[in-house]
């Protein structure tokens, strides 16, 4: 513990004094040296400032010629202490001087910044810059990585140094370093290495085993591109597949239980999303909480508006279906105007939290968006728990009863009415559900449910009516059927492609891939 | 008289032809005859936007033929309307020649601007104008039958119908939106010249427009009359009212079924080729979902299931959209989504049935 705080010291002391020499340089030489004396006090603040020195941020304030990093503001320039990091207030553009650059200076700097970042604390970190160094082709730097393995104990980062020293290595003119460097990165899909490779298996100055080797790896990579190729496409496809399932399947329990189309489905989502919004406006300190708050809320405000529905319009229209599917219509005009009205036409955006950004690395050469992959998950969680709901609770019971048949469910005593306005609301909820999900994918605007209204209803006909793993079913696979078609012929032609497909599905299949057995069908 | 039979106990019906008579009289003369700033003069603007409404009134008429008497709740009629409109566009479009912006005799503008060198196959034949009224009734008509041939021979009825139909127009829709398409894309076809070698832009032209629309919507109405009274409609009504036993008793309803969606397509199609040239433009818009659903509100609000009814609602809702989009743009989508609620619930017969429960209290 002594020696690594008496060691921060003697570092602070040695950047303090390499500023100073910074800030009092003249010629572009004593600025290399500064910058060195700095990158070598190994500093925590050492990499912020020669990062904005590189990028010409880095700045002596004319005043007590401290040095500064800045930023632009409203008037003029925010100013940073470069040695602390403490705020230093606003100044005017011509208080401050910039600690100017040339060409060999800048890629010194490049140079300093690497071996910086080669030192970081973070191993993500430090895997990163080895990355870098190793696309760099600067053949020098092999000393420097291979100095690292000393002292690296973190496996990952070893694997990546190994692999960067084997990706300069291929620049190398030594035979038989280069073969052994085609051997090593054979495996890796990264688009330099398969440039490199590219280059190798080409060239005809090049001894035959060299460029039998590269070949094959050229072929190794291209197969691991397209392997990766198939299941990015094929998550994607699950994604949308997730989404539609999320859509359709509110819908598939109030059609399937009640026989009724409610064309005001795709509004009750776009509700959903604007209650995230308003969650996150009244929220805006705690936003990767809000969503959490945001679910529930939705789902309340959702259910509700299906309860009105169906106490005001469902009800009365029972047992005219065609009639019903035109009141909700007109219901969903009238919800859609009311946001346009109160929130105006224009998009909002929704804030992604951090939680939900960015995306994870399977493999080089493969990355999963998290937001994307959350939505899956949770529109799998969903369907669990209304399988739940419909399997081990009285109201799941009584529902089930009600879709079979409903007189004989009648007369044994259930309160049919309830358990349609029960159905209702819980459709109208996971409709909620779901626009909180779209909200983290789309624009949140008016014509949000439109966009999905007839797609989620060619799920719930595709899958069969009343049938939940059905729904799950048709909606994976058209999502996945959508994504394969799409590279081929655009994402227009896959929609039309989907839907004439469906046109002639139902043609030959009308009550859909998993139709409901029994008498109750027939009706 | 065949046309008295047809339209006997039909009193909507002779209240509609007499409107449509005396309106064929007075229009033109108060357009043509009496000058600009007459107190009784009617302008041009007017006399195309009656127009619409009469186009409007046939695509009505077309729907309640199938909804109101073979129970089909199609809410992808509005694309035998597009289609038929752009069969009519095509035309119109051959008409401009070399007049265009590139000047280019053999292309259309818009094919021009997507480098196009030829002109595809499809476009062949709309050079002449009776090419284009055949595609104007074969192509609505074709769609209808096949689509129709296909879907209720699969027993593919109720919402199920119309969700498919509404996919249909959906799909229609997406694909026009296509620049490869060779129809406009987004833009669809518009900067027509003449019809005929007559200018569209010139009152005579559109009056002779708005008389063709009259003639085409009593024709209209008297054929769909034919059709309701005669045996192929008394078979029809059977059918919309329990499908089953009509077949139990040896009729093969689907055969009826789709040789009326086909004739309501085909005079969906008529409707929009008269359209298009009185609005000047067509565009992938008329294909959308939202289209087919309006019209199937007027129908709604007319009284489903009289014919008669159809063509007042059309022109009704229309005009309250006309005045409503002008006035209050925001507050037209509430009162177009207050109607579909009230009229389904409160007013199933529509304004007609009004009228009719009117009269029977007087009569008590």
């Amino acid at each position: 513990m002594l020696t690594t705080a008496a060691a921060a010291v003697a570092g602070e002391e040695e950047f303090t004094q390499a500023l100073a020499a910074l800030a009092a340089a003249s010629s572009y030489a004593d600025k290399d040296a500064a910058a060195t004396a700095i990158a070598a006090s190994a500093h925590p603040r050492a990499e912020p400032v020669l990062g904005a020195m590189s990028r010409g941020e880095l700045y002596t304030r004319g005043s007590d010629s401290r040095l500064v990093t800045v930023t632009d503001a409203a008037d003029g320039f925010a100013l940073v202490d470069a040695a602390t990091g403490e705020d230093l207030g606003t100044a005017g553009k011509s208080d401050v001087n910039r600690v100017t650059l040339n060409n060999a200076l800048r890629s010194s700097l490049r140079g300093l910044l690497a071996t910086l970042k080669l030192h970081h604390a973070d191993p993500k970190q430090r895997i990163a810059a080895i990355r870098e160094v190793g696309e760099s082709g600067d053949l020098e730097m092999r000393q420097t990585l291979t100095e690292l393995l000393a002292t690296e104990q973190n496996s990952g980062v070893r694997t990546a140094i190994d692999t960067a020293v084997a990706t300069l290595n291929l620049d190398s003119t030594e035979p038989a370093e280069r073969l052994a460097a085609i051997e090593r990165v054979g495996g890796v899909v990264n688009s330099l290495v398969r440039t490199k490779m590219s280059a190798l298996a080409s060239n005809e100055t090049l001894d035959e085993e060299t460029r039998s080797a590269a070949r094959r790896a050229v072929i190794d990579i291209e197969r691991h591109v397209a392997v990766y190729d198939v299941v990015q496409t094929a998550f994607f496809g699950l994604s949308l597949g997730s989404i539609l399932v999320l859509a359709a399947i509110g819908l598939s329990v109030t059609f399937g239980i009640m026989g009724v189309i409610n064309m005001a489905h795709g509004e009750l989502m776009m509700l959903g999303a604007y209650t995230t919004y308003v969650v996150q406006q009244l929220m805006p300190n705690a936003l990767g909480a809000s969503l959490f708050v945001a679910m529930p809320a939705a789902f309340l405000v959702a259910g509700l508006v299906g309860v009105a529905i169906e106490r005001g319009i469902v009800r009365r229209l029972y047992g005219r279906p065609l009639e019903t599917l035109l009141a909700t219509f007109g219901v969903s005009l009238v919800l859609q105007q009311a946001v346009r009205t109160i929130f105006s036409p224009l998009n909002r955006s929704v804030v992604t939290p951090a939680w939900l950004s960015g995306s994870v690395e399977i493999t080089p050469g493969l990355d999963i968006t998290l937001n994307r992959l959350y939505i899956l998950l949770f529109s799998l969680l969903v369907f669990g728990a209304l399988l739940l709901v419909l399997k081990r609770t009285r109201l799941g019971l009584e529902m089930r009863a009600v879709t079979q048949n409903r007189a004989m469910a009648a007369a044994m005593g259930i309160r049919t009415d309830r358990v349609d306005l029960m159905t209702f609301g819980l459709g109208s909820g996971i409709a909620g559900l779901a626009g909180v999900a779209l909200s983290q994918l789309t624009n949140v605007g008016p014509n949000l449910g439109q966009a999905y209204i007839v797609d989620s209803f060619m799920v719930v006909v595709f899958g069969g009516v009343g049938s939940l793993w059905g729904t799950l079913v048709s909606g994976l696979s058209l999502g996945v059927a959508s994504k394969l078609i799409e590279p081929a012929a655009g994402a227009v032609m896959a929609k039309i492609f989907v839907l004439v497909f469906l046109i002639v599905f139902i043609q030959k299949r009308p009550r859909g891939l998993f139709p409901q057995k029994g008498r109750a069908a027939e009706a | 008289m065949l046309a008295k039979r047809w339209l006997d106990h039909d009193r909507g019906g002779y209240v509609l032809l007499g409107v449509l008579a005396v309106l064929a009289v007075v229009v033109p003369v108060a357009n043509l005859a009496f000058p600009d700033g007459s107190p009784l003069h009617l302008s041009t603007f007017m006399v195309t936007l009656l127009g619409k409404y009469l186009c409007y009134a046939l695509l009505a008429l077309a729907l309640d033929l199938v909804w109101g008497y073979v129970g089909i709740l199609s809410l992808g009629h509005g694309a035998f309307f597009a289609l038929g409109g752009y069969a009519m566009g095509m035309y119109l479009m051959r008409q401009i020649g070399a007049r265009g912006v590139y000047g280019n005799a053999n292309l259309p503008d818009f094919m021009v601007f997507l480098n196009w060198d030829t002109l595809p196959w499809y476009w062949h034949g709309f050079d002449a104008f009776w090419f284009a009224l055949v595609m104007v009734v074969l192509v609505p008509g074709l769609l209808a039958f096949v689509f129709g041939w296909l879907a209720f021979r699969s027993r593919v009825t109720g919402v199920y119908l119309s969700i498919i139909t509404q996919a249909l127009t959906y799909a229609l829709m997406l694909a026009f939106f296509r620049n490869e398409m060779g129809f406009g894309g987004n833009n669809g076809l518009t900067d027509f010249k003449e019809l005929l070698g007559f200018d569209l832009q010139s009152d005579k032209t559109r009056v002779v427009l708005f008389l063709t629309s009259i003639a085409a919507l009593a024709l209209g109405y008297i054929a769909c009359r034919y059709v309701v009274t005669s045996r192929l409609g008394r078979v029809v009504a059977a059918i919309r009212d329990a499908e089953g036993r009509v077949r139990f008793t040896g009729f093969r309803t689907h055969h009826f079924k789709v040789w009326v969606f086909t004739l309501s397509a085909v005079l969906c199609g008529i409707a929009g080729a008269l359209y298009v040239p009185q609005v000047g433009i067509i565009n992938p818009t008329e294909f959308q979902p939202l289209n087919s659903i309006e019209l199937v509100v007027w129908v709604a609000v007319g009284g489903r299931g009289t014919l008669y009814g159809a063509a007042l609602g059309a022109a009704v809702v229309n005009y309250a959209k006309s005045t409503f989009t002008a006035l209050l743009p925001e507050v037209w989508l509430f009162v177009l989504g207050a109607l579909f609620v009230l009229v389904t619930i409160a007013l199933p017969r529509g304004l007609v049935g009004i009228a009719a429960r009117f009269k029977r209290a007087q009569h008590a």
